[in-house]
């Protein structure tokens, strides 16, 4: 039970931080740069991606010893294209403006290579609960990394969070900041500070 | 015993250049062209040009310091690029723009990479490029011999607010018309633009000083500027004056300020020879393909930054032949 309660911890500790699929891995970048320009954006973008991780970590993991290894790409795409679909209808049905503003980028899932990493690389040769979880990590990793490049391209790009102006009166907002160019700088930064956090806890705790 | 006899291996004679010498020569050179819009557009233009350089020896301090690096403000290369961040504004900005554009040239184009002479983008340009994110600001062009005021000088520049707002040369030129401003006006720099963008034989004036003492050499101006006037010449639109219209793209715009003293960035330039060449002829056409098919008016900082990028593999193009080496003829990417 012990082994089982760290190995759950892990599955979190690697998807938020240890390999998180946007700031350590750089996968999945281009819903990241596109999406990332408003929070609200960047919420819906996560959560839709980590459902469809979930579920397809869970269905690729049960069916892990049936589908045959020459075709098991295909065989991915057309799980983790079903699973897009119904996020797909369910934003248009209920969020019709999220799914408007996110557009082409959330069928586009499919082809998402955090998805299909994870499909390969952990779901195909874990069992269905730890492949759910870390499904579930993951897709809070990916969440994650999407809010915080967000808050801070939303609150310099256009001077709001959420829609709610935040910054101080006569602020201007930088137009660069919502461009693709905003987007990797913003990366860069978030990264560099996390390997600084990083990096620093190595060295304090070798001392 | 006051004449001792020092023996040591060469070098023997040793000049004092380094890269304060360096950059105090840019400094004069550049002297010129700010001199000469504060005529233009009045104090404001050396204030803007004095709060850019002191906001980039700021941030260059406070990060070295952050970061415990040696500091480097003595070697002056920050208070170049504050003058070139200056030279690349309106004089009508306000003044926290030029300090945002310090911030963004030293702490993310420069320092980021590792400090002076390992940015692979001219932070000054990288910077206009950044501040493009207010273009509102950006493209409030003062009609020359306009004293802006030193407070709210932005609200008397913004079209329509009053009568000193202007159109410059380039964006006629867009147009395909030769722009209604005398050839003697253009070369001196009676035009509206921006700081450096204005007086073309000022700018020449301070190129020909760096060129004198050695600090840059003619083949990224020459060829940079030769391919713009050859482009300009042969693809004039029909029934302009083909001469004229050269003459026009030649002296609008950042084209002298880009080519004499932005692409002759040591670090972010090629060193061989013949890649320098290419690097300007590469500026030429991109600079003439933005001003003639892209949206905006000005492709000088964009050609110039998109060459920054490419110029390793310049120089890899331009390596000269090792002596006794054979050429190749076959195989490999002939680079």
């Amino acid at each position: 039970m012990k082994s089982d309660l760290k190995s759950v911890g892990s599955r979190f500790s690697d998807g938020l931080i240890f390999q998180n699929p946007v700031t350590v891995l750089l996968l999945g970048m281009c819903p990241v740069m596109a999406v990332s320009v408003s929070v609200f954006n960047g919420i819906g973008m996560g959560l839709s991606a980590t459902f469809v991780l979930i579920f397809s970590n869970t269905v690729i993991s049960l069916l892990r010893k049936f589908i045959p290894e020459n075709v098991r790409i295909a065989a991915y795409i057309v799980v983790i294209a079903t699973f897009v679909t119904i996020v797909d209808m369910l934003l248009q049905a209920f969020f019709p403006q999220l799914s408007k503003s996110l557009g082409l980028f959330i069928p586009l899932i499919v082809v998402n290579c955090i998805i299909l990493a994870r499909a390969e690389a952990f779901a195909r040769v874990n069992g269905v609960f730890n492949s759910a979880l870390d499904g579930l990590a993951m897709g809070i990793g990916f969440t994650a990394a999407l809010i915080a490049m967000s808050v801070v391209r939303e609150a310099l790009g256009a001077g709001t969070l959420l829609g709610v102006p935040v910054m101080p009166p006569g602020f201007r907002p930088a137009l660069l900041m919502g461009l693709a160019p905003g987007g990797f700088i913003t990366l860069g930064f978030i990264i560099a500070a996390m390997q600084w956090a990083l990096n620093r806890r190595k060295r304090k705790g070798k001392l | 015993m006051s004449r001792e006899l020092i023996v040591s291996s060469s070098p023997h004679v040793k000049v004092s250049d380094g890269t304060s010498s360096i950059m105090l020569d840019v400094i004069i050179a550049l002297a010129f062209p700010i001199g000469i819009t504060v005529f233009q557009f009045g104090p404001r233009a050396a204030v803007i040009a004095a709060v850019s350089a002191a906001s980039c020896v700021a941030f260059e301090y406070l990060y070295r310091r952050m970061m415990k690096k040696p500091g480097s403000i003595s070697d002056l290369s920050a208070v170049v690029t504050g003058l070139l961040i200056a030279m690349c504004l309106p004089a009508s900005v306000p003044y926290w723009m030029p300090v945002v554009g310090a911030f963004f040239a030293i702490v993310v184009v420069k320092q980021l990479f590792g400090g002076l002479g390992k940015n692979f983008m001219n932070p000054a340009l990288a910077a206009r490029a950044f501040l493009l994110s207010w273009p509102a600001a950006m493209t409030a062009w003062t009609a020359s011999g306009v004293s802006l005021p030193l407070w709210d000088a932005s609200a008397s520049a913004t079209p329509g607010a009053d009568a000193v707002a202007a159109a410059t040369p380039l964006a006629s030129l867009k147009t395909g018309i030769i722009p209604n401003i005398s050839l003697p006006d253009m070369f001196l720099g009676h035009i509206p633009g921006s700081m450096g963008e204005v007086s073309a034989v000022m700018l020449l004036l301070g190129g020909f000083y760096l060129w004198v003492r050695g600090v840059i050499s003619l083949r990224i101006p020459l060829s940079y500027m030769g391919t713009v006037a050859a482009l300009t010449f042969a693809f004039a639109p029909a029934g302009a004056d083909r001469p004229m219209f050269m003459l026009y793209h030649l002296l609008s715009g950042g084209l002298i300020l880009g080519a004499v003293f932005m692409a002759t960035d040591y670090s972010t330039s090629p060193v061989t020879r013949r890649g320098q060449v290419l690097f300007g002829v590469g500026c030429g056409l991109l600079t003439v393909f933005i001003r003639f098919f892209g949206s905006l008016p000005e492709g000088v900082c964009f050609s110039i930054l998109i060459m920054n990028a490419c110029a390793w593999l310049l120089d890899k193009a331009g390596r000269p032949r090792r002596f006794g080496a054979r050429a190749k003829r076959k195989g490999g990417i002939g680079l």
